[in-house]
């Protein structure tokens, strides 16, 4: 086995070194009856080579953006990654190490996420951040446990325009702990705040909203946090980073905790994973917080150095009375994002931002003006918006991938948004004029 | 001389990465959006070129000990070799650039990826049905306690306690208060395995499952586990398998064997995948056939020759995360299963093992394997004759004479060029050192290890201080922890903040 340096010689004289003849008398501690008596059903050992061949075989049954070009949205976006993010995450230093256990041979991990909790307290413009969690839905699920944690009250509302994935997860998390959680409907793409006024009361314990929304459009973030923060709630926001190159952060916007899906800085879709989830809080949530942190100290020089910090909240100390179950973060995706934002730097981020604001608008003023489709929601849209089509999104979407176009994400596969013959549209800074117009041209052989 | 933070390098108009000019028209940003949402002060992020970027965290980069330069005997952390091929399949485009929101018929690669990861996962676990949501060991913990909070439920009595072990990880008592559970805690008996006698006077019908590692946390194999199952079961609760040590029984034993009814897979352990210093894993969850239903969803299922994802899951717990989980990571796993095949795996356990005992023996004189007696502090030794699976765990208490702490073993081992072993866990273990070579250490290798603490135990005995001030060789020396541990000391915007 190529993965096995040991030999039989090796093998042999460790087993000698031990006192034994062979590796069955490692074994016998385990009881007969529960021992397999074949090997496992599975099929024969590949050499590297055919392994290439096979899974290469595989990748190729995806028609994947390496192939087409993408509109897909709805959480995650096909942005650019530079190229020095892979070849420096790959470095083996990054990628085959561990959580930063023994701080003296851990520093470059350390120090990364150090800047990237500063990165992300830039971005979303709050005091604090963690070193990263599994995805945006699993954030916005802990956010939703601190904040019944920290006011003591038990009840959790939800934006009908939050992502279908964050509100799903949100009530899977809730069921066990007994966390109610309610949705108010957004049927004009936003959520209202009157509406929202009505459903709170004084045992709510937090409003989670995305801005952008689902849907790509912007909330009426000052009226929302005035109608949150008077019932004495907390406001968590969920938002995608990209958007804060030109849109106000939470933490202008008044929001106590910020999460989202941090794919878009530098990580790749893969099909859903592995990315992260970033959360960011007011200093108050602090000790509250999950996940990893880490600090800066010094050491017995006096150097700078980074550990990790405010252990006590985790489950390696504190046990059944953790803030959290989490004990590791999504590290090297942290660090993908953020070598990006040091690439992409305080201009770049503006300038992405940007492109996709002029894109996404020529896409949808140029798609509006086919017979029989409409924005589905009139509001102000970021990089990404909903139209209403002539005929079902799904029938469109499946005939453009044959003519190499992605052409959305058909919203009849969130059945709980009730929105029939809904396509929704991402265009980022990758998508060019050219396949813009071919989009267009496309959707208009269904006008 | 230590690395600057990477703001500590901006310098104003520099830039990493250039973007094409728009190819559309060019409108002011306040005809898309309003005036209030326009955010007004730009975030302070760092104006760098490509070559400091690349330099900086090249030279950050090296200030990590990782699995590639040496051995990284962590125990219970399964740090093996990473396949380099792994990395490859894992980046093709087809892979890499295909969105989980496409539709299933352009996913085809994927989802046959997904099926047979699936099955191969079943198989190697004895279960009946497999979900690759969870994104890592602890998620799938709490996914597997989700689902047996839904078996009892749909039973009519949700129940309301888990029992764990003293030995347990930590994530443990953690997940089980996420669904609302208490936790029952059962003492080690002196041979460092479940006392069964114990367990079934604790279990009763408010007992929603058993939570078991095994081997467990001491490296010991639970060779009463057909009774423990049975004991379980007769209360009507479930037996939940911590599959963080995994590695040990592929291809020899069972979960679903032994009596398990769900357990959670570590890719980052078992399947080789790497932990990118911390993360991204992946923590898939078999379950027996009567928890299928309750797996979250969407699954992957196999409709004559196309595949697809399945949202029709009446009895499910939910989502526990969007998207399919970290497929990135199943990618790479799958590729190792296919690399070693049945008898490859098989191999891959009998070697751990026999790399961990040996290792056992040579140490044993110098780090024996004890454990505390059940509420006193009275160390009793584990019998020489009882062999460890792919790890053990070894106590330090003979240096405490010379003032010598395992925690200062563990930062001399740093000197000596070897990532330390786990220390201080479990918790039973007085001056717990846990080593795990895994399968992938060459004889040569863990010699080299064996020959470092053979060396630090003389030092601990002639030159005591020469241990307890260790690490002498590192980028850094022990750092002041406390320190750490105040707001202003967690990230430069708010250390400036307070500044002004």
């Amino acid at each position: 086995m190529a993965y096995i340096p040991n030999t039989d010689a090796d093998r042999q004289a460790m087993l000698a070194a031990i006192g034994i003849d062979s590796v069955e008398e490692l074994l016998s501690v385990i009881p007969k009856d529960v021992r397999l008596d074949g090997p496992l059903d599975l099929p024969p050992a590949l050499s590297e080579l055919e392994l290439h061949d096979t899974m290469g075989e595989m990748a190729a049954c995806n028609d994947s953006a390496d192939r087409l070009a993408s509109f897909v949205g709805g959480g995650m976006y096909d942005h650019f990654v530079p190229s020095a993010i892979g070849h420096l995450a790959g470095r083996s230093e990054f990628l085959t190490s561990y959580t930063p256990y023994q701080p003296e041979v851990s520093q470059g991990t350390l120090q990364g996420i150090y800047e990237f909790q500063t990165m992300i307290c830039e971005l979303t413009g709050l005091d604090v951040a963690n070193a990263s969690l599994y995805d945006g839905a699993s954030a916005a699920a802990e956010a939703a446990m601190l904040a019944r944690a920290a006011t003591r009250r038990d009840r959790v509302i939800l934006a009908g325009s939050l992502h279908p994935h964050y509100v799903e997860t949100v009530r899977t998390y809730a069921h066990g702990p007994g966390i109610r959680v309610e949705t108010v409907s957004c049927t004009d793409g936003t959520l209202d705040p009157d509406r929202l006024a009505s459903a709170l009361d004084d045992d709510t314990a937090c409003v989670i909203v995305q801005h952008p929304n689902f849907y790509g459009c912007l909330e009426s973030m000052g009226d929302l946090e005035r109608v949150v923060h008077g019932a004495g709630a907390l406001l968590v926001m969920a938002v995608d980073p990209i958007s804060l190159g030109v849109i106000e952060s939470p933490g202008a916007y008044g929001a106590d905790i910020a999460v989202g899906e941090g794919q878009s800085m530098g990580n790749q879709v893969s099909y859903g994973g592995p990315a992260l989830g970033f959360f960011a809080a007011r200093d108050r949530f602090v000790r509250r917080m999950p996940g990893r942190i880490a600090g800066q100290t010094v050491d017995q020089e006096d150097r700078r150095g980074f550990v990790l910090t405010l252990q006590a909240r985790e489950q390696h100390i504190r046990r059944d009375k953790a803030t959290s179950n989490i004990c590791t973060s999504q590290q090297l995706n942290a660090l993908m994002a953020t070598i990006y934002l040091s690439l992409i730097g305080k201009q770049g981020l503006k300038e992405v931002a940007e492109l996709c604001l002029h894109k996404s608008h020529y896409a949808a003023e140029r798609i509006t003006r086919l017979p029989g489709y409409e924005l589905a929601f009139d509001r102000p849209f970021f990089k990404e918006f909903a139209v209403r089509t002539p005929a079902p999104a799904g029938e469109i979407v499946t005939r453009l991938a044959d003519e190499g176009l992605l052409a959305g994400v058909d919203l009849a596969r969130f059945p709980s948004l009730e929105l029939d013959n809904g396509l929704l549209i991402a265009v980022t800074e990758r998508r060019t004029r050219s396949q813009i117009d071919r989009l267009v041209e496309a959707l208009g052989r269904f006008s | 001389m230590s690395e600057p933070l990477i703001f500590e390098l901006s310098s104003p108009g520099r830039r990493g990465v250039r973007l094409p000019a728009p190819d559309v028209p060019v409108k002011p940003i306040s005809t898309y959006l309003p005036e209030s949402d326009i955010r007004t002060a730009a975030p302070d992020l760092p104006e760098v070129s490509e070559v400091d970027v690349v330099r900086h965290y090249t030279r950050l980069s090296t200030l990590n000990y990782h699995p590639d330069r040496a051995m990284y005997p962590l125990g219970s952390c399964t740090i093996k070799h990473n396949p380099k091929v792994n990395e490859d399949m894992a980046a093709l485009p087809g892979f890499a650039r295909l969105h989980p929101l496409q539709q299933d018929e352009t996913c085809q690669g994927s989802l046959r990826l997904l099926y047979e990861l699936s099955s191969d996962l079943a198989e190697i676990a004895g279960m009946d049905g497999v979900t690759l949501q969870p994104a890592a060991g602890a998620h799938g913990e709490l996914t597997g306690l989700m689902i047996m909070r839904a078996y009892h439920e749909r039973r009519g009595h949700a129940r309301r306690k888990v029992i764990i072990p003293d030995s347990a990880h930590g994530t443990n008592p953690a997940s089980v208060t996420l669904v609302g559970y208490d936790t029952v805690q059962i003492p080690t008996n002196a041979h460092g395995l479940v006392d069964t006698g114990r367990l079934a006077e604790l279990i009763d019908e408010e007992t929603a499952a058993f939570m078991l590692t095994n081997p467990n946390t001491l490296g010991l194999f639970e060779s009463e586990i057909r009774t423990i199952a049975d004991i379980v079961h007769d209360a009507g609760a479930l037996l939940y398998m911590d599959g963080a040590n995994l590695n040990a029984v592929l291809g020899i034993t069972r979960p679903g064997d032994m009596g398990f009814d769900v357990v959670h897979f570590n890719l980052h352990k078992t399947f080789s995948t790497p932990h990118g210093g911390g993360g991204p894993g992946a923590g898939p969850v078999g379950v027996r056939s009567d928890l299928v239903d309750f797996l979250p969803t969407p699954l992957p299922v196999k409709d004559g020759d196309a595949y697809r994802l399945d949202y029709d899951r009446p009895e499910s717990i939910g989502r526990v995360r969007s998207f399919g989980g970290s497929f990135g990571m199943m990618v790479r796993a799958y590729a190792y299963i296919r690399a070693n095949g049945p008898d490859g795996l098989r191999q891959v356990s009998e070697n751990a093992i026999l790399n961990a005992n040996y290792i056992m023996r040579r140490l044993e004189r110098h780090y024996p394997r004890t454990v505390l007696l059940h509420g006193t502090q009275k160390e009793t030794p584990i019998p020489a004759e009882v062999p460890c699976q792919h790890e053990f765990v070894a106590s330090g208490t003979r240096f405490r004479e010379h003032g010598v702490r395992m925690l200062d073993i563990a930062k001399r081992l740093l000197d000596y060029g070897f990532y330390a072993p786990t220390i201080y866990f479990p918790l039973i273990v007085p001056e717990a050192a846990m080593v795990e070579p895994t399968e992938t250490e060459s004889k040569e290798s863990i010699d080299r290890f064996i020959d470092a603490m053979l060396a630090i135990a003389e030092e601990a005995e002639k030159d005591p201080d020469l241990v307890r001030n260790a690490p002498h060789t590192t980028p850094v020396s022990r750092l002041d922890e406390a320190r750490a541990a105040h707001p202003k000391s967690l990230n430069l915007r708010y250390r400036k903040s307070l500044a002004e």
